[in-house]
């Protein structure tokens, strides 16, 4: 006989319920005090906010193009200056934001959403689930730094679409590794043995009880996984393999200021300026997160 | 020792094999028929279909992959299609330069990255070791390329102290493999600092100070041998990185090797070099794993990785 489960707050007596939201408001109040944490939010908050209100603070059009003004340096009327066919560099780089931040939370998602199944059926059913999952995550592993992303790119085609899916599969066993040994510790745990005793079938337990529970490697995991995947796709984009022209991505405006570095290092300059404090954002912030939700994970 | 080494090396075996098939299947995610890519566009259908029996792409798909297994570990890589020279060749000839590129840069990540880490460590809370921490959390957040190109503009441009672009002498050296090294040794400085805090509040390190012992003894002859060992683990990971980010800087400096091989590959749609070099850059990748667990071994041998 199948007895249905309640969601696991609600199966916890009142007062472990009423107890639950106080590990969230110490989880806040340990990442208020770490300033340097705080400053990696703002930094992120700052960035979003400015790929959501781009199209209403850029003063020009991010594809305009005006030749009489070509490769003017930063001045009054164009802050961060021009490029070759005279656009607007801050108001490209403002569009950018937009596009760059889409591709790295686009990547996280393939790569957690991914990462996260074959980890959480790894760890919770074992045996050869368990070692050929394992064994898939060796073999994508063994790929150095963003050469799998590249093969994969060179089999789709050169396109920003195609970068996500690229990094978005770079990403996949890191995720998977994380969540599988997460879940080998959480199902040992008495409370599965309980939950399974009442009759609560395979998918119940690990979505509905061993998911929330090992959420905290997993946030933390993808806000620093975050900077490495902006980081990749602007890299992919750099080598002409990602966004293509007259996409403002920030990695493939770095690739256009690359061939002005001498006569206009403006160019170059801001977008890599852009992309570095973004992934430093990213990087501090999950710092932060990590010291706060899950302190085991610090080297 | 030995009986380790051997069980590592077997045990490569089903992941190099995995490796050749993630390639392989990569490879046939490419749209269109290689055949008619090989042929070129406008090969009559007989010509199509006799490149299609001499590929054997007109055997099963897992005979294709034995058969592909079996020419890669007799180095038949396949032929350029671009130069019509065996993959093989055209990798040898520019991999000297990305392992040159890979060990100066090595070189920057460990030297520069275990000082760093040990001053701030010797002086932890310290104006040096805030600003080392500082720096070390920037150098990971750099783009390369962006890092690569700011040097090049610095010291080459407006200094003109080293060469712009190229390969050959230790001038061309010095900006690539900083560019290179740079994110690893922000790495190894932070875990360089973590490991030595950890290993100087030991009580054996207590006692090496209460015997009298001069710090610097105490640091490099104690203290560093026994920090060692997470920073070798770290070191190994970044060879990866290093092996990839070739890729990159290969490209901001005009070098020619492996990295930029590839990525010229890729633009010229010649697919047996991109597959031949994501391959063999792999396949060193796995071997310096080893190495690494082996140096892991040696230096920790009170860890039975047996």
């Amino acid at each position: 006989m199948k007895v249905e489960i309640a969601p696991t707050n609600q199966a916890l007596p009142p007062k472990a319920a009423a107890a639950r939201p106080s590990r969230w408001r110490t989880f806040y109040r340990k990442l208020r005090k770490n300033k340097l944490a705080m400053v990696g939010g703002c930094i992120v908050i700052f960035y979003i906010a400015i790929a959501l209100l781009a199209p209403f603070i850029a003063p020009y059009d991010p594809y305009e193009i005006d030749l009489v003004n070509k490769l003017k340096p930063p001045s009054a009327e164009h802050w961060m200056g021009t490029d070759d066919k005279g656009r607007d560099v801050m108001s490209r780089l403002l569009y950018g934001t937009q596009l760059s931040m889409s591709v790295g939370f686009v990547a996280v998602f393939i790569g957690a959403f991914f990462g996260i199944i074959l980890g959480l059926l790894s760890g919770y059913y074992g045996g050869w689930v368990d070692t050929v999952i394992s064994r898939i995550i060796d073999v994508l592993l063994a790929f150095p730094g963003i050469l799998l992303s590249l093969a994969i790119v060179s089999a789709l085609g050169p396109s920003l679409f195609n970068v996500m899916i690229a990094v978005g599969i770079f990403s996949i066993p890191v995720f998977a590794r994380i969540v599988r040994g997460s879940t080998l510790t959480v199902k040992k745990l008495e409370y599965i043995d309980a939950i399974r005793s009442l009759g609560a079938n395979d998918f119940t337990i690990i979505f509905r009880h061993i998911f929330p529970n090992i959420l905290s490697p997993i946030i933390v995991q993808a806000t620093m996984r975050l900077a490495t995947a902006i980081l990749s796709a602007a890299g992919l984009s750099f080598l002409g393999l990602g966004a293509q022209p007259p996409l403002p991505e920030w990695g493939a405006m770095l690739s256009n200021g690359r061939d002005f570095l001498f006569t206009a290092p403006h160019l170059a300059m801001f977008p890599g300026f852009a992309i570095a404090t973004l992934v430093l954002g990213f990087n501090i912030f999950g710092d932060g997160l990590r010291d706060a939700l899950d302190p085991r994970m610090k080297q | 020792m030995f009986v380790y080494i051997i069980r590592r090396l077997l045990q490569m075996i089903p992941v190099l094999l995995g490796v050749i098939l993630v390639v392989f299947l990569i490879m046939q995610m490419v749209p269109g028929d290689p055949a008619v890519l090989l042929a070129g566009e406008g090969a009559s259908a007989e010509t199509i279909a006799k490149m299609r029996t001499q590929l054997g792409l007109d055997q099963p798909i897992m005979v294709q992959y034995a058969q592909y297994v079996f020419n890669v570990f007799q180095g038949d890589l396949g032929t350029s299609l671009r130069s019509n020279l065996p993959v093989w060749d055209e990798i040898m000839a520019r991999l000297p330069a990305t392992i040159e590129l890979a060990l100066a840069s090595i070189f920057v990540t460990v030297v520069l990255g275990m000082i760093a880490g040990i001053v701030s460590a010797t002086k932890q809370y310290s104006a040096a070791d805030i600003t080392i921490m500082v720096i070390a959390l920037l150098g990971v957040s750099l783009p390369s390329f962006w890092l690569g190109l700011s040097l090049i503009y610095t010291f080459s441009v407006k200094l003109q102290l080293f060469p712009v672009a190229g390969w050959g002498t230790w001038k061309h050296m010095i900006l690539p493999a900083i560019t290179l090294g740079t994110a690893g040794a922000a790495i190894v400085a932070r875990m360089t600092r973590s490991s030595m805090l950890d290993v100087v509040r030991q009580d054996y390190i207590r006692t090496a100070k209460a015997k009298g012992l001069r710090e610097t003894v105490i640091i490099y002859k104690h203290a560093l041998k026994n920090a060692l060992i997470p920073i070798i683990t770290v070191v190994g990971l970044q060879f990866g990185f290093l092996l990839g980010g070739t890729v990159l800087v290969e490209s901001v400096f005009a070098i020619n090797g492996l990295g930029r091989l590839i990525v010229d590959a890729i633009r010229m749609r010649d697919l047996p070099v991109v597959q031949g070099g994501v391959l063999i850059a792999s396949i060193i990748f796995v071997f310096v794993n080893l190495l690494v667990d082996v140096l892991y071994r040696y230096f920790n041998k009170r860890i039975d990785l047996n």
